[in-house]
């Protein structure tokens, strides 16, 4: 299955891709009118530390402790692919508690949200991906498990 | 062909189902299930009190759930005894069933201690099934007062579930703080300021001694009239089964780490269970989620000729109270690290080179990279624990760790 891969030594900084799901996400066609002068809500954020920068979203575990957690029955593996169903989520936080990646956030509304490679938006793949400047970030196969 | 059978039917049962079904897709399963629902998420039975879930979200799985897993589940029936030598379940009414590998997921039973005068409280509930929550639904109005035995997790869910329903919510507990068995005192202090400035009022440190209809009279001496009253002093697993049937029980049914019992094709999951809490590296009964669904998988997958281990189970909690969130994994022995401001607390327990526990109230991003690290047994100096302590990230890592996680690079 493709996944999403960083490559540390090529990230800017920049936090476009935080900007590009945030946008890809609010179903809006226009990107001033989804994010300008808002907090935003992205299912992707980067990590820094004094040397490097990279960004980290949901790893689309083999082995989902997420899943394995929820304890509203919300979280599941569709095809390879960790999805959220917000309906059911209770804002419990126990996905906030084990996910080892820090891949799960509140949404606007409260509820969870995750990274699902923009499969189910209009994007239809991701938009982190698609928007990098610098290919720090490359959706592709490579041949982990699912 | 296997014929599996599940004893019980909550989430370590739908664990079971789906480990068994990962490794075989042809044996029979049969699950006996006291309770007549299908597996639905116990946790949120406070949530559909607050109207945050209904009937129909408050399902563990899909509608076609045991269709799709070709299981077939016995309603309303219980189990009463367990023949080892026939490989054989003996069900309330008679029947018999076979079995060539047994599961044991039988959760755990609330538990009443022997008040005086409980007898003659007509409006009184436990608070465990769905069940008890849609009684209790029925059981109370807008002038109702409420008074709740226990300031454990569930007593406390089910405060927070019945606050803006009712006239009031009192809680009492003989323990000297809420949450006792999570939270320390200062952390069960702040919880506690927090949930009285939302209306529910405490009796700590003293409890009911007796009961009197409408009248609960306190240790201390004060009388607490009330209208519902709902016993949440504990939880007790339900190994009655196996212990009937000479099998080694503790306080839960023994498991190793393939959810083995000490009998011959017969495992045990969830509530009912005592495996290794590897935090402090002896057996304990885990009540929660996760450990249920875990053990249940693990279970199944092992049942269907499989091998599964689960050897990271740890104690872990993310209970939140009218949007203050407290987290808390592993144990508290160690060295302390803390962080506080008004709103929030952070405390990380450190020892032997690694993270042993922590408790964060009101700072809970990422919280999964320090629980992950205690059941990882990371050791500390492998990681730049200095960044580590400010803010769970992943940067703290090292670069080969990262690539390994990020990287695709294995
Ligand atoms: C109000 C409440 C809030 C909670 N909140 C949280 C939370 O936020 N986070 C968390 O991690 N955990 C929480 N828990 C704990 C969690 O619900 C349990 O750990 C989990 O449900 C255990 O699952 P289980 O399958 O082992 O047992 P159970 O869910 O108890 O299921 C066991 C089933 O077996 C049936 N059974 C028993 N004996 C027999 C028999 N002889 N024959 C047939 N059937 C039988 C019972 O009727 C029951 O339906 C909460 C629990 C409660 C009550
Ligand atoms: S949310 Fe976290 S635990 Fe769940 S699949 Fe993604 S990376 Fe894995
Ligand atoms: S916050 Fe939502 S998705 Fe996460 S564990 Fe709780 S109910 Fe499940």
């Amino acid at each position: 299955m493709k996944r999403v891969y960083v490559n540390e030594a090529w990230c800017l900084g920049c936090h476009l891709c935080e900007y590009n799901c945030a946008f890809a996400n609010s179903g809006l066609s226009d990107m001033v009118l989804a994010l300008k002068g808002k907090p935003i809500y992205p299912r992707i954020h980067v990590e820094e530390n004094e040397q490097i920068s990279y960004a980290v979203s949901c790893r689309h575990c083999k082995d989902p402790v997420c899943v394995k957690s929820c304890i509203a029955g919300a979280l599941s593996k569709q095809d390879g692919v960790i999805r959220i169903d917000k309906n059911k989520c209770v804002a419990c936080y126990t996905c906030v508690l084990v996910c080892p990646y820090g891949a799960l956030a509140p949404s606007e509304a409260g509820v969870m949200q995750k990274c699902e490679l923009c499969l189910q938006n209009a994007c239809g793949e991701p938009a982190c991906v698609k928007g990098c400047p610098n290919r720090a970030i490359v959706y592709e196969e490579r041949g982990e498990a699912e | 062909m296997k014929q599996y059978v599940i004893i019980g039917n909550g989430v370590a049962a739908a664990g079971c189902i789906e480990g068994i079904r990962s490794v075989d897709p042809e044996g029979g399963i049969t699950v006996i299930s006291e309770e007549k629902r299908a597996v639905y998420c116990r946790p949120l039975i406070s949530y559909y009190l607050e109207g945050k879930t209904d009937l129909d979200r408050i399902g563990y799985r899909g509608a076609d759930f045991y269709e799709s897993m070709r299981a077939r589940v016995l309603l309303g029936r219980k189990a009463v005894r367990i023949d080892p030598d026939a490989r054989e379940i003996e069900l309330d009414d008679g029947e018999k069933i076979g079995y060539t590998e047994l599961c044991i997921a039988a959760g755990s039973s609330p538990f009443v201690p022997p008040f005086e005068g409980l007898d003659s409280v007509k409006n009184k509930y436990s608070f465990m099934t769905l069940d008890d929550a849609l009684a209790l639904d029925r059981g109370i109005g807008p002038d109702s007062r409420v008074l709740i035995v226990g300031a454990g997790l569930i007593g406390l869910k089910c405060a927070e579930g019945l606050a803006g329903r009712v006239k009031s919510v009192t809680v009492c507990d003989l323990a000297d703080r809420v949450l006792s068995s999570i939270l320390d005192t200062e952390c069960a202090a702040m919880m506690q300021r927090h949930l009285e400035r939302h209306g529910i009022s405490f009796f700590l440190n003293d409890s009911a001694a007796r009961f009197e209809e409408n009248t609960a009279y306190m240790k201390s001496g004060a009388a607490v009239p009330f209208d519902v009253l709902v016993l949440a002093v504990g939880v007790r697993a339900n190994t009655s089964l196996f212990k009937d049937m000479g099998g080694e029980v503790n306080r839960g049914i023994i498991v190793d780490e393939r959810m083995r019992t000490s009998a011959q094709g017969i495992y045990a999951a969830g509530d009912c269970a005592e495996g290794t809490d590897i935090s402090i590296g002896q057996k304990r009964v885990l009540a929660i989620l996760p450990n249920a669904y875990m053990q249940g998988h693990a279970a199944g997958v092992n049942m269907a000729g499989g091998c599964e281990v689960f050897d990271k189970a740890i104690p872990m909690n993310s209970i939140g109270f009218f949007g203050l969130h407290a987290m808390t994994a592993g144990s508290y022995d160690g060295e302390l690290y803390e962080e506080k401001t008004e709103n929030s607390l952070k405390r990380l327990f450190t020892g032997d080179d690694l993270l042993k526990g922590f408790i964060l109230i009101g700072c809970d991003e990422r919280a999964g990279i320090y629980t992950s690290m205690i059941r990882e047994k990371t050791p500390l100096s492998s990681v730049d624990f200095t960044l580590l302590k400010k803010a769970a990230t992943t940067a703290a890592f090292s670069a080969e760790e990262r690539r390994k996680k990020f990287g695709g690079v294995v």
